[in-house]
């Protein structure tokens, strides 16, 4: 191709992608997005047909999450767009790098109510970092590259490119991005050196700390300098549920989850700390429960490349500016010229240590129904605690982040601030394509799997071999849970035992499917599913009214938990 | 207490919308948005006052900050600015009241700009506590109409 030939938009925009070392794309085709899969239909690009637009962006973000690379999902106009939403809104509250590319209608027929016609950027405003509406089809590759940029960097998150049919049939001569000048998006990396010091001292004498660490950890690439800060202090770790695996769940200084569903130990232990340190979190209220009451004794430092974080929640006695990473790095340096005293928390972990030995999570064992935190602990087993675990929402989700201890960063992908139910499939499916190198396991729920299990579909099709083991109660269980706890037990719609056999669903869709519903079965079931080359489901029919224990009710104090002492359940 | 926010914001379509839905989004009042071409054509400069009492002015400007379309932001305070609004003004104007309209008119250097039989409609330029009086002063003859252009402020020069 000599410099001057012509290409049409639809070809550009393949070739930005491929230049922005875009290996696989996610999505489902239309009218206006014709041109675009014609291009796609000459390229070499790998594109997986989902069998729902909402697919296309969990599985998208099932990339971004297992990979750390940006995901791509792509949509026609109108309701192929709307279907991207909800995984939008789900990339922009848990801060996952994807572009969703959307068709628009012709330019000269914006605004008109035409056929397949939204206001695509109007309805995403508000959930995503950034968005385009591209109207000269000569700026697709500077419109990608930048998007790329955006999503993957500072505080990452979702952006959006709406691309009028018309840009996608323009003909033009091609031109490579030009490094991205943003006048208005400079994320701060470093932070304050002077804060850096004071944050050092600070850590160096505390005699009661607790790493309080999220997801930022996780995208900042920081789990090396949150174990070497960790251990070579002596500090306790508690993780949110988007950081787990940011510091093995193995270890002695793991605290597990905090917040509603966390371990009893790890909520006491920030209840009790003299500094908590908060590393790329943002103290959601499913973790301080009652604000006034969180942390007490703490004075707080908070590191998070988000400024806005910072004294959004909980104003911190030092707040840094700056990339997990690059700032815990600074840190350590720091500490490491002060004399050593790893000995000054050991009267602090005895104490957090008793709490653990009288909190212990635990469930009732021995009733002869199938108990589903045992199949959590049997999953994890089976695959010797190495596979990438993904979730729906719900009970499924709470017992997957308490009962399989998490050693590496992207090895457990939820829905954790959106709560999507219906995540947990599709993002399986996005992750193992990411990763063939590992197992993937959609630790499931029932009322979850049937919003998105046509994707099983999508499984089939591309010989993504997944397993997808769900904890199936027929009931919306978290709901059930709380009309259990605080509604006097009025199960309003949320029994769902009238539902398909699973088993034979996958089987309909070519997939390897199996029913279980006794505890010896559970173990060899799951053997049977990783081996098998399809993808696989197994309906684990588990006990129907076990809760989700700890459990600290909304709004209350994370110390007033529910559950938190031995025996499986209180009867209201 | 009312904050000034001097946001400077790249030229770009949609920016406005970004603005205002942040604004939305996150519960935010608006007192009131003024937005034009600045002195480089490739950025305009927006004016927002808001209520500080009801909002964190920190949580406000880094939230704005966080739009990529937005370049700067200056908080502007009393001492350090110069603000205006524009305001025009409707009243009754029949009789009597004609000769006490322009009497106010004088004393706040307001102009006539469109006068009939029964009304008269008075243009000013003022900072905002003066708008305010004048605006109340005109109330016992009747005003029909008020339209203002919200507050435009720049910060003092150094010298």
């Amino acid at each position: 191709m000599t410099p001057q030939t012509k290409i049409k938009g639809s070809e550009a925009i393949v070739r930005a992608l491929q230049e922005e070392g875009c290996d696989v794309i996610f999505g489902y085709p239309g009218g206006v997005v014709i041109p675009f899969y014609d291009a796609l239909y000459h390229s070499d690009l790998k594109h997986v047909l989902v069998r729902h637009e909402q697919g296309a962006a969990h599985a998208a973000e099932g990339y971004a999450r297992a990979t750390g690379r940006v995901g791509v999902c792509v949509a026609t106009s109108g309701p192929g767009a709307t279907n991207l939403v909800t995984g939008i809104a789900d990339a922009y509250l848990d801060s996952i790098p994807i572009v969703a590319i959307t068709g628009q209608v012709k330019s000269d027929l914006i605004g008109t109510d035409a056929f397949q016609e939204a206001d695509t950027t109007g309805i995403t405003l508000p959930i995503v970092k950034h968005s385009y509406l591209v109207q000269n089809a000569s700026d697709l590759a500077q419109i990608i590259h930048e998007a790329f940029h955006i999503a993957g960097t500072g505080r990452p998150g979702p952006v959006l490119i709406d691309i009028p049919v018309t840009c996608a049939l323009a003909e033009f001569v091609y031109k490579t991005a030009s490094a991205v000048d943003l006048p208005g998006y400079k994320p701060t990396m470093r932070g304050h050196s002077k804060q850096i010091k004071v944050a050092a001292r600070a850590i160096h004498e505390s005699p009661r700390p607790v790493l309080y660490v999220g997801g930022g950890v996780i995208s900042s690439g920081a789990t090396q300098e949150v174990f070497d800060l960790a251990t070579s202090l002596n500090i306790p770790v508690t993780t949110t549920l988007m950081a787990m695996g940011a510091f093995p769940g193995t270890h002695p200084l793991s605290l597990g989850m905090l917040g509603m569903h966390g371990t009893a130990y790890a909520n006491w232990a920030v209840h009790e700390c003299d500094l908590l340190i908060a590393v790329g979190a943002r103290f959601d209220d499913r973790v301080t429960g009652k604000l006034s009451t969180f942390a007490p004794q703490a004075t707080v430092l908070h590191i998070d490349i988000d400024p806005a974080e910072i004294g959004k929640n909980v104003e911190p006695r030092i707040p840094i500016v700056g990339d997990a990473k690059m700032v815990l790095h600074e840190i350590l340096t720091e500490v490491a010229t002060m004399a050593a005293a790893p000995e000054r928390t050991a009267e602090w972990l005895e104490r957090v240590d008793d709490w653990r030995g009288q909190h212990p999570l635990h469930y009732e064992e021995d009733d002869g129904e199938l108990p589903p935190q045992y199949v959590v602990e049997q999953i994890y087993a089976v695959t010797g605690g190495d596979a990438i675990i993904t979730t729906d929402v719900g009970q499924n989700q709470m017992w997957a982040a308490q009962y399989f201890k998490y050693t590496q960063p992207r090895q457990f992908i939820s829905s954790g601030g959106l709560g999507t139910m219906g995540f947990g499939l599709p993002a399986a499916i996005g992750a193992q394509i990411g990763r063939p190198d590992k197992q993937v396991i959609d630790i499931g729920g029932d009322g979850s799997f049937q919003m998105t299990m046509q994707e099983l579909g999508t499984a089939v099709a591309y010989n993504v071999p997944i397993v997808v083991a769900l904890l199936n109660n027929r009931f919306l269980g978290m709901v059930r849970q709380w009309q259990e706890l605080f509604w006097e037990g009025h199960y309003s719609h949320t029994d769902i035992a009238v539902q398909p056999d699973f088993a034979k669903i996958a089987d309909a869709y070519g997939a390897l499917g199996v029913t279980v519903t006794a505890k010896d079965e559970v173990a060899d079931a799951l053997r049977t599913a990783i081996k098998d080359p399809r993808p696989a489901v197994i309906d684990f029919r588990v006990r129907r009214e076990e809760n989700v224990y700890p459990m600290v009710p909304a709004g209350t104090s994370i110390t007033e938990m529910i559950g938190g002492q031995a025996g499986r359940r209180k009867k209201p | 207490m009312k904050h000034t926010l001097s946001v400077l914001v790249e030229n770009k379509p949609g920016v406005l919308t970004r603005v205002a839905g942040l604004f939305a989004r996150r519960g935010f009042n608006i007192d009131s948005l003024v937005v034009g071409r600045s002195e480089d054509p490739r950025l305009s400069r927006m004016t927002i006052t808001i209520d500080g009492a009801e909002h964190p002015i920190d949580q406000v400007t880094k939230q704005l900050h966080k739009l990529i379309n937005v370049v700067k932001i200056r908080e502007l305070d009393a001492e350090s600015m110069v603000a205006r609004e524009l305001a025009l003004i409707r009243v009754s104007a029949e009789g009597a009241k004609r000769t006490e309209a322009l009497q106010i008119a004088e004393i706040f250097k307001a102009k006539v700009v469109d006068v009939d039989r029964r009304t008269m409609t008075l243009e000013i330029t003022a900072a905002p506590d003066r708008l305010a009086a004048f605006e109340s002063l005109l109330q016992p003859l009747g005003v029909n109409e008020v339209v203002r252009t919200g507050l435009v402020a720049i910060g003092r020069g150094r010298s």
